[in-house]
């Protein structure tokens, strides 16, 4: 798959389509990729990978790329995919100047899972039919694949490319995934087991700001965390309260625009399972206004941003109930 | 020289906790650890080191400076300082454990940071040889031995007993209060662990990653590299490899109105922020590049300028594993050193 991505972008160079491309670059070790805009089929070929640990999401990098003389070329997997053509419907990126090839994506692995074996180390990790072989100074490990997935790629809601202008490899469907398992299993605990789960999360919290950096629905030019005029600019929380408010308002304000690409939970340091707070406000979009999609077109006007008569009234959180 | 056996660290644990408060790696998931709060019956982590790193215990993320309340026309000055309580932190690294020295060079040259150094006098650093390095590991390039780790009082560990070895007048106090738990053992095995341990260090992916291109001298050039565009162009902007930095220092001091007086408070504040150092007249640095610059040049120039040629790094991987794009500052030497 690497090599097909290396020559199509070497192509799409050469011929003049684009004049740049955004991919991933090789690192120190085996696991650990960057994103990187490359210029020259050179460069493409001394650094470009695409393997088992490329998860960055792209998308967000495309609103300033877009904004640059020429045409870049965009790998996207088909999250991805998701997040761009939410980027588009906000007009954050300027769609005819970006040339976007899909590409198959994963599931990926998280090192972080084959390093929470006790493998340690690691100087090579090779994917052979489904068992990972982890070579380290060690010695050589193996685990399962499968065990080693990364949580956004557990519950892949779609192998389905959104929005591309050609492909590499076959075209998915829309999965019927276990996302909102776990949610469910929330909505179940009691109020102070709820409460109980999430202060042992959100108290972990170092105010980073990786989650939202890193977020393609966090797109302001200045947040309000970060701006000393709106009054609740932040760089440590005072108390608990604010803990949980910095998360809990990150959720709202992404409402009906996050496309569950699951950035922020991989980002996070301290391993804080975000994801689950904007899969509770996608659950709930889709029972109380229907089935709705973020980033699937870009047309369709967002369950949050249209008026409909028959739209559930603020008295449905009393319905629900307390707990 | 004096040892416990592993089956009886827990007791020594236990001893520890009753006349001071004790912090201790635990994992909170396999092999993911941070120091809690010792209460009986925690296991001490096996990881190699924890996530966040061990200079919280000196310079917390957060800490109340001073509260101001206001009766008419005065203003009361109260003073919260609540860092006079004896301490000991066991199992710390010897990356962390240099890296107090390091924070000792900021905070203790004038003016003296108070805050600070209460917590490094009532603080007692009880440090952990380590035997199984990971491939993020680099403190070598720093001249730190792994298997020697510094702090007041020296664990090392030989697969049955921890031997304990006191460098300073504090530790020499801390293994005398538990002398009686300990007893003379045969520390003939150590040394064959310990050369493991450095033979392992010298066959580590980052085992040749050099300091010779950097320090105080090589200012313009560096500053001026045209590779920082490169390196910097992901980077957006997060503060997780300052944050879980052992070096790292830099703070805010903020006011917080609570309604009826104000809080003064420091935090941790990170130069890859946009509003880091924000002043009247605006930013001082006000694109990405020029930020991630600072931390680097930083590290790997402006410290060892200031302070006799030391960096301000210690190799203990923790940018490695923990940037969102693994981008760190083992990418920048590589970039930037002589070829």
């Amino acid at each position: 798959m690497q090599e097909a991505m290396i020559k199509r972008a070497k192509e799409l160079l050469a011929d003049g389509t684009v004049n740049r491309v955004m991919g991933w670059k090789k690192g120190e070790f085996a696991y650990d990729t960057t994103p990187a805009v490359f210029e020259t089929a050179e460069e493409i070929d001394r650094d470009f990978v695409y393997n088992d640990f490329t998860q960055a999401n792209q998308s967000k990098y495309l609103i300033k790329e877009s904004r640059k003389e020429g045409k870049i070329l965009a790998l996207l997997k088909p999250c991805d995919t998701y997040s761009f053509n939410q980027l588009v419907k906000e007009h954050r990126i300027i769609r005819e100047n970006v040339y976007v090839i899909g590409i198959p994506g994963g599931p990926k692995i998280d090192i972080e899972k084959i390093k929470a074996k006790g493998i340690t180390g690691i100087t090579n990790v090779k994917n052979e039919d489904f068992t990972l072989k982890i070579e380290t100074i060690y010695g050589v490990e193996t685990m399962p694949f499968y065990e080693a997935i990364s949580v956004k790629c557990e519950s892949c809601k779609s192998k389905k490319h959104v929005v591309y202008d050609e492909l590499i490899g076959e075209d998915g469907d829309v999965l019927d995934s276990n996302r909102f398992d776990m949610v469910e299993k929330l909505e179940n605990m009691t109020a102070q087991e709820r409460y109980d789960f999430w202060r042992g999360e959100l108290s972990r919290c170092i105010r980073c700001n990786a989650c939202r950096n890193v977020c393609p629905a966090c797109t302001c030019e200045n947040c309000v965390f970060d701006n000393p005029k709106s009054g609740i600019d932040q760089k440590a929380a005072a108390d608990s309260f604010e803990e949980n408010m910095f998360h809990i308002i990150r959720a709202f304000h992404v409402a009906g625009r996050c496309t569950d690409c699951g950035e922020c939970s991989r980002v996070c340091p301290q391993n804080i399972p975000l994801h689950l707070l904007n899969r509770k406000f996608i659950k709930d979009i889709n029972c109380l206004y229907g089935e709705y999609q973020a980033g699937a077109d870009t047309t369709s006007k967002a369950p949050l941003t249209d008026y409909r008569t028959d739209d559930c009234e603020p008295s449905v959180v009393h319905e629900r109930g307390a707990e | 020289m004096l040892k416990i056996s592993a089956s009886n660290l827990n007791a020594l644990f236990d001893r520890i906790a009753e006349k001071q408060t004790l912090y201790i790696p635990v994992d909170r998931e396999p092999n993911v650890s941070e120091y809690k709060k010792y209460e009986s019956g925690m296991t001490m982590s096996k990881a190699l080191n924890t996530v966040r790193s061990a200079k919280d215990f000196f310079f917390p993320q957060t800490e109340n400076l001073a509260e101001f309340k206001m009766n008419g026309k005065t203003i009361e000055v109260k003073d919260i300082r609540k860092e006079n309580e004896d301490f000991v932190v066991f199992g710390v690294r010897a990356c962390d454990a240099r890296s107090f020295g390091i924070l000792d060079k900021v905070f203790l040259s004038e003016p003296v940071d108070s805050f600070y150094k209460n917590r490094r006098d009532h603080g007692t650093i009880v440090t952990m040889a380590c035997t199984r390095p990971a491939e993020t590991c680099f403190c070598t390039t720093f001249g730190i031995d792994p298997t020697v780790p510094g702090g007041d009082v020296s664990v090392f560990f030989d697969g049955e007993n921890y031997f304990f070895l006191d460098n300073t007048p504090k530790g020499e106090a801390f293994v005398a209060s538990v002398s009686d738990m300990l007893e003379d053992g045969d520390a003939s095995k150590l040394a064959e662990v310990q050369e493991n341990a450095r033979n392992i260090m010298k066959k580590l992916p980052l085992a040749g990653l050099s300091t010779d291109s950097f320090g105080g001298e090589r200012l313009m050039e560096h500053f001026n590299s045209d590779k920082w565009a490169e390196l910097s162009e992901s980077c957006f902007g997060c503060g997780t490899c300052t944050f879980v930095c052992p070096t790292c220092q830099c703070y805010d001091i903020r006011d917080f109105d609570t309604g009826n007086g104000i809080k003064r408070f420091r935090c941790w504040d990170s130069c890859m922020y946009s509003d880091f150092t924000k002043m009247a007249h605006g930013n001082s640095r006000n694109s990405q590049l020029e930020r991630f610059r600072q931390r680097f040049m930083h590290k790997l120039v402006y410290f060892p300028a200031n302070n006799d040629g030391e960096f301000g790094c210690v190799g203990c991987g923790r940018c490695l594993s923990k940037c969102p794009i693994s981008m760190n500052i083992v990418k920048v030497m590589k970039a930037l050193e002589d070829k």
